[in-house]
């Protein structure tokens, strides 16, 4: 399959997890946004990886697999990640018995 | 031993007494101050007559003694230098001399003053001593220039010594302020100076001189002989110099008879040969010299104050020197700034003998018969009195008289106005002296059972000045008298030798007739002036008054008024004017950058909402305008 259309559907991905975090009141949606954002550019990753090889399998057998590994790393970081945020989402919740971010004014002062 | 290369210890023993009787003023008792004081002079006049009897001998060369490097900027050196030859060494001699004299008078004078006040008096008056000796003993125009304005601080200093009184600190600073301005115009000739020979050195100047062009030189000698109005107060500086007589009398002595005012003097002295080269400027120094010597005789001759009267009495004898050196008579000058200290100093301390025991009263006009009570005092003014009035043998008349032949054989108009003005100074101060110690005592009879002479510190400076003031003269006799018995001209020729080589080529000297007559005229108008005066005065006091010309005369022809007319309330206006803009201009546009910060500040702090949300915008707004940035900006 041509590459445009994998960079179409990424690009498309990660502009709607943007628009999520930026607009979306409930914390754990903008949550899942930022998890689309990371997806994307997994996908965009591997799409890569996969041209490369496609390019370059005749000479090297291992080409393109930089793209696939790092796809590896940033799971793990969204995993860790995904771990703390909804520890500070539980937090606030007990505090504020809400998940609206916009309660969280507090930088103004 | 050589006592030349201890030169640098005649002004550092001033600067030690300035030093010890300042910095432990709270400390010391009033006599201890005295004695630190008058010491430290005595021992640089012993050491100033040691150099003295070096430089007397035959064929003595000028010596530079180096002390250190003070300026050193690329091709420009000016080391701290003094010279020592005959100019200096004689200058040296009267100041230390003269200065330790009215010290010593000073124990007695300033005796009421307090311990700390005492202290600080004799600080002040060996720091002038320092500064005046650093001024004749420089070796190029900065270190005169730096002891030039030091002498202009200590006259601050000592003629608003009694700080206290708003009057006197206003006479301070107008003398001081009229310095400056005159100092302007020797700075900037210094700098002509620089850029003209590249040195400021007297060593290399004077015989780059003859190579010069004479604009450049006319301009330079002009300039220093501002500076020199400024501080020898002649017209249109001058107006300093009777308000400063709020200070104490001997400082009055000391500053503004023997030494400071003759600054001016010894700087156009040292610097002869730069004015003989430039006739101009010969002509305006000796123009502006005469002017003023007749203007100050004439408000003199209607003064009622002791001190006054001395004061324009100085203003006027300093214009004769200027005379003298306008013409080219520059030994003459010398002579007469020499036998000038004698009497004025010893007028001046007089002056104060006569006002102490008047309880300071200084009006005349209330004085009368002292002669009976004062006995050293009356006798030693009267010695003063026909020293200044001209009258041989005494020393006022030879070293007068070789101003005003100086005069003749430049042009008969200076003589008749130099005899004119002789023939006032003689009317004045013999009306000064018949006014305050001939007739009757029109005092309070409180103030007459307390007349009583001086005590001995004050009487002995008066007896030895006195004796100068009658024998000085015997330093300069003219030719006419006997060949070859000038000393002072003898000893004085190597200094203004290239000065008199240059003069030789024009003008041809007058017959001994001439000179005798010449001298017979003078004396005659000095001894009208003084029967005349005695005789009106001790009879008829004048005490009314003055009406008509007599008031212009005794408002000191209104230039006072006139100045602030057209001089300070100008400048007064101009800098109300200049405060206006600089409180509604400058600080306006100041604060208005302040007040433009605020309001930008306010209006950027909305940004900070607090919303987690805006800041989320916000970054992904800069991160897409970096992506566009990098786009379409191609390296």
């Amino acid at each position: 399959m041509p590459i445009n259309y994998y960079l179409f559907l990424s690009i498309a991905l990660f502009c709607i997890g943007v628009a999520g975090v930026l607009t979306r009141r409930n914390a754990i949606i903008i949550f899942m946004c930022i998890e689309l954002m990371l997806n994307s550019v997994n996908l965009l990753l591997v799409a890569f990886s996969k041209m490369h090889q496609h390019a370059l399998g005749v000479v090297n057998a291992n080409a393109g697999i930089d793209g696939q590994i790092f796809v590896f790393f940033i799971m793990v970081v969204a995993a860790a990640e995904v771990s703390v945020g909804l520890a500070i989402i539980v937090m606030m919740y007990r505090n504020t018995h809400s998940t609206d971010v916009n309660f969280l004014n507090r930088l103004k002062h | 031993m050589n006592s030349i290369n201890l030169v640098w210890l005649v002004p550092v023993l001033p600067l030690a007494g300035f030093l010890i009787n300042g910095l432990f003023r709270n400390s010391m008792s009033k006599s201890f101050s005295g004695i630190i004081g008058s010491l430290t002079i005595l021992a640089a006049f012993v050491l100033s007559l040691l150099i003295f009897g070096q430089v007397r001998q035959e064929g003595f060369r000028p010596v530079v003694v180096t002390l250190f490097d003070f300026i050193s900027a690329g091709k420009l050196q000016i080391p701290f230098a003094f010279q020592v030859d005959q100019l200096s060494s004689l200058f040296l001699l009267i100041i230390t001399g003269v200065g330790f004299l009215i010290h010593v008078y000073s124990t007695s004078y300033m005796k009421e003053e307090e311990g700390p006040h005492f202290a600080r008096y004799f600080a002040y008056l060996n720091l002038f001593v320092f500064f005046m000796l650093l001024l004749v003993l420089g070796a190029n125009y900065v270190i005169l220039f730096i002891g030039w304005e030091g002498v202009g601080l200590c006259s601050y200093l000592l003629i608003g010594y009694w700080f206290k009184n708003m009057d006197y600190g206003n006479a301070a600073k107008k003398a001081f302020i009229m310095n400056r301005i005159g100092d302007l115009g020797f700075l900037i000739a210094i700098f002509v100076l620089i850029n003209q020979f590249g040195s400021v050195s007297f060593g290399e100047i004077f015989p780059a001189a003859t190579h010069t062009p004479i604009p450049v030189l006319t301009a330079i000698t002009l300039l220093l002989f501002v500076g020199a109005t400024g501080k020898s107060a002649q017209i249109p500086l001058y107006t300093w110099l009777p308000d400063a007589m709020a200070g104490p009398t001997p400082v009055s002595a000391l500053i503004h008879a023997a030494t400071m005012v003759t600054a001016g003097i010894y700087m156009i002295a040292r610097s002869n040969i730069l004015y003989t080269l430039t006739p101009v400027t010969g002509t305006v120094v000796a123009v502006i010299g005469l002017a003023t010597a007749l203007l100050a005789a004439t408000i003199a001759l209607k003064q009622n104050d002791i001190k006054k009267v001395l004061a324009y009495s100085t203003v006027s004898q300093l214009g004769y020197m200027f005379l003298g050196l306008g013409v080219g008579a520059y030994t003459g000058a010398v002579f007469h700034v020499m036998t000038h200290a004698f009497f004025k100093a010893l007028l001046f301390l007089g002056a104060g003998s006569v006002i102490s025991a008047m309880h300071h009263e200084q009006d005349i006009r209330k004085m009368g018969g002292l002669k009976k009570h004062m006995p050293i005092t009356h006798l030693t003014f009267l010695i003063g009195c026909i020293a200044i009035a001209g009258i041989p043998p005494f020393s006022g008349f030879f070293s007068k008289d070789e101003i005003l032949a100086g005069a003749f054989a430049k042009s008969p108009v200076y003589y008749i106005i130099g005899v004119f003005t002789a023939l006032l100074t003689a009317f004045y101060m013999f009306r000064l002296y018949a006014t305050t110690f001939l007739g009757k005592f029109r005092g309070t009879d409180d103030k007459a059972h307390h007349l009583h002479e001086s005590p001995a510190a004050v009487t002995f400076p008066l007896i030895v000045l006195a004796l100068l003031a009658a024998g000085a003269g015997f330093l300069g006799i003219p030719e006419v008298f006997a060949k070859d018995a000038h000393w002072l001209e003898h000893f004085l020729s190597p200094v203004f030798e290239a000065s008199t080589q240059l003069q030789a080529t024009g003008g041809q000297p007058f017959d001994k007739g001439m000179e005798l007559a010449l001298m017979g005229v003078s004396v005659a108008v000095a001894l009208i002036g003084t029967i005349w005066a005695v005789t009106k005065f001790s009879r008829k006091p004048e005490l009314e008054e003055a009406t008509g010309f007599g008031k212009v005369l005794a408002n000191k022809w209104y230039v006072d008024e006139f100045y602030n007319a057209v001089i300070v309330r100008p400048l007064d206006l101009l800098s109300k004017f200049f405060g206006f803009i600089e409180k509604y201009v400058i600080d306006w546009i100041v604060n208005g950058i302040g007040r433009l910060v605020q309001y930008g500040s306010r209006q950027i702090r909305l940004l900070q909402s607090g919303q987690v949300g805006a800041y989320v915008l916000l970054m992904v707004v800069g991160i897409l305008v970096l992506f566009l940035v990098q786009l379409f900006v191609k390296k």
